[in-house]
């Protein structure tokens, strides 16, 4: 730094730098953004707290007042294997909800013109949608954890051991990151975060109910059976349930590749969304005009 | 050379909108352009052409000497973009906005944090630094914002209408700010909709209208086309409408006429000669016992400047040579709105 003795004041002031552009930049820029992203959350508590609320209302609900009802004889689910049985749907659709929470705050991002102010920063192309997903992955993580305690509470138990477990955990916070990339192509196309919220959602129901979350498929008829055996959200589904035991005894998964080979289909459906979601979502935003 | 923002010919439709229209711009190094328009006239696609934040569909730009279409990210290293709508992120406090701007433009965070302070202190934000910017007054978040644009304290500034909705002592302050910018050999292109800050802030005043320039000058060469100030008055009584529009009409300007607005009882008349003439207007009124509600000298806004330029526009453009691209049948129209004004000149 040279010193100088005019009163400019550009004097002193730092030149920008050229990137080191590449996987280091972009890592970086990624970090920097998340970290912003994480500092929101922290001090907009109430959305994390809302975000717990409604999948622990969940746990509840279903446990005692499904739970206590349905059972499943013909494939040997009692009131309390349904219980477990359930856990694993109820932890996924709760992860795919970040699906919303990604979509609106990016949707929000551009409406404040945030969105501007970082395409005009010479940082790298797809750190803010990848911040921003990073830090939502964090979210779920918490919120994972913090279900996994109320889980547990409830009655419900992994019998795989520990390593298994956090396999488990560990697709289903993959399954929720690839949504959230979902989210955020959605947050980049609505604009608003109030339709980002709504858009972010209602697909999700269908998603996660015509799926072996909350029943058998074999209960379904036959054409809802073949998509919910083949939805994406399944694979996981079925995944953790395998990696927590909480398959019934004598349980005969269905033909059907994806529930065959539910860890191996998680893994890829998860990758193939966030492939091919993260690669829309950059073009989007590389594009953006707000 | 071209200058240190350099535009030629640029065009950009929206569906069946065209924003742009063929917008030429050249500043040179080290002065500031006003932008000035009304809104949707153009002047925020333009910047944001400028800014990389948007690939138009024909022409050119440069900015510090950089293609803008061909090496946006080179081009980002040396601008600072501060929008009008206070882009800062509000659950931050000043200090991490700042940090954030800093760090993504690739600054080391160290580096980053001593500039954040220095910023802080000379926006006099200190006190507020460690508050989130939910917390701000308007006047602060604009602040911060235009800090965050000048991080890097780069050579191209862009300033979309940097004080609209902002309080007189507020924009005065900002006015300062720019100014004190400006000084340190900062090229400047600003968007506004007040004549007042061109007139105040800007070498050189683009006025825009329908996607193209439609005039081009200094605020006191635009201001002489559009025929100086005029001289308002509100009369108490409708009686004295008849009398007043008299004795206003002897102050007017070499064919200028007095308009009469009934309902309001508003008297509007060109004039010269500034305050000493407003003075006599008064004591005039005064001696004939007229009673007034209102008084005052206005100087032409831009709905004046605007109105009036509109008028000419085809003129210049035609003397400019440099519109290649469409718009004939409304140039057609600004043709004979010109030549009827032409009279007036």
């Amino acid at each position: 730094m040279t010193t100088t003795t005019t009163k400019e004041p550009a004097q002193g002031a730092p030149v920008a730098p050229s990137g080191r552009g590449g996987i280091s930049q972009s890592v970086n820029d990624s970090l920097i953004v998340a970290r912003r992203n994480l500092i929101r959350m922290m001090r907009i508590p109430e959305i994390v707290i809302f975000g717990l609320i409604q999948p622990i209302m969940f746990v509840v609900l279903f446990s005692y007042v499904f739970g206590g009802s349905i059972s499943v004889p013909g494939q040997g689910l009692s009131a309390e294997g349904y219980r477990e049985f359930l856990m694993a749907g109820i932890f996924a659709q709760t992860v795919t909800f970040a699906t919303a929470g990604a979509g609106a705050g990016i949707a929000e991002d551009m409406h404040k013109g945030l969105i501007d102010r970082f395409r005009s920063l010479p940082m790298s192309r797809g750190a803010v949608l990848t911040g921003r997903t990073l830090a939502d992955a964090v979210q779920t993580a918490l919120t994972l954890v913090v279900l996994a305690v109320v889980a547990v509470l409830v009655g419900w138990r992994a019998h795989e051991g520990f390593p298994k477990m956090l396999a488990g955990f560990g697709l289903l916070l993959l399954l929720g990151y690839a949504f959230t990339w979902i989210g955020a192509l959605i947050g980049l196309t609505v604009r608003t975060p109030e339709a980002a919220t709504s858009g972010g959602l209602i697909w999700l129901f269908p998603l996660t109910f015509v799926s072996v979350a909350f029943v058998p498929s074999e209960n379904m008829p036959n054409f809802l059976a073949t998509i919910a055996q083949w939805n994406p959200f399944s694979a996981t589904v079925q995944a953790a349930r395998e990696l927590f035991g909480n398959l019934p005894p004598g349980y005969v998964a269905p033909d059907a590749w994806p529930m065959q080979n539910p860890v191996l289909a998680s893994v890829l459906y998860s990758l193939l969304i966030i492939v091919v979601f993260r690669t829309l979502a950059v073009r989007k935003y590389r594009r953006a005009a707000a | 050379m071209p200058g240190a923002i350099y535009a030629e010919g640029l065009v950009k439709n929206f569906g069946d909108v065209r924003a742009l229209d063929g917008v030429d711009l050249d500043v040179p190094e080290g002065t500031v352009l006003g932008l000035l328009g009304p809104n949707g006239a153009g002047k925020t696609t333009t910047v944001r052409v400028l800014t990389t934040l948007l690939r138009p569909d024909q022409g050119k730009a440069f900015v510090a000497g950089v293609d803008v279409l061909e090496h946006p990210n080179e081009v980002r290293r040396r601008i600072g973009l501060s929008g009008q709508f206070a882009a800062v992120d509000e659950y931050l406090t000043g200090r991490e906005n700042l940090q954030m701007v800093g760090q993504l433009y690739q600054l080391k965070a160290k580096d980053a944090r001593r500039r954040a302070d220095e910023l802080l202190e000379r926006f006099n934000l200190a006190e507020a630094a460690d508050r989130t910017a939910k917390t701000y007054s308007g006047g602060m978040r604009r602040r911060l914002d235009l800090a965050a644009a000048l991080v890097v304290s780069p050579p191209v500034m862009f300033m979309d209408e940097p004080t609209t909705g902002l309080d007189p002592r507020n924009r005065q302050a900002l006015w300062e700010v720019i100014q004190e910018l400006v000084a340190g050999g900062t090229t400047l292109l600003l968007t506004t909709q007040y004549l007042e800050e061109a007139d105040h802030l800007a070498d050189d005043i683009c006025v825009v209208d329908h996607g193209r320039v439609i005039a081009r000058g200094t605020s006191d060469q635009l201001k002489a086309q559009t025929g100086g100030e005029r001289v308002e008055v509100v009369v108490r009584e409708r009686d004295h409408i008849g009398t007043a529009e008299e004795l206003l009409r002897a102050h007017a300007v070499d064919g200028g006429e007095v308009t009469v607005e009934q309902h309001t009882r508003r008297l509007t008349v060109p004039v010269t000669g500034g305050a000493k003439l407003l003075a006599e207007v008064i004591r005039d009124l005064d001696g004939r016992g007229i009673e007034i509600d209102d008084i005052g000298l206005r100087r032409p806004t831009l709905d004046d400047v605007f109105i009036s330029l509109t008028g000419h526009a085809a003129e210049e453009e035609t003397s400019n040579g440099d519109d290649e691209d469409g718009g004939t049948g409304e140039k057609s129209e600004k043709k004979a709105g010109a030549a009827a004004k032409a009279g007036k000149k």
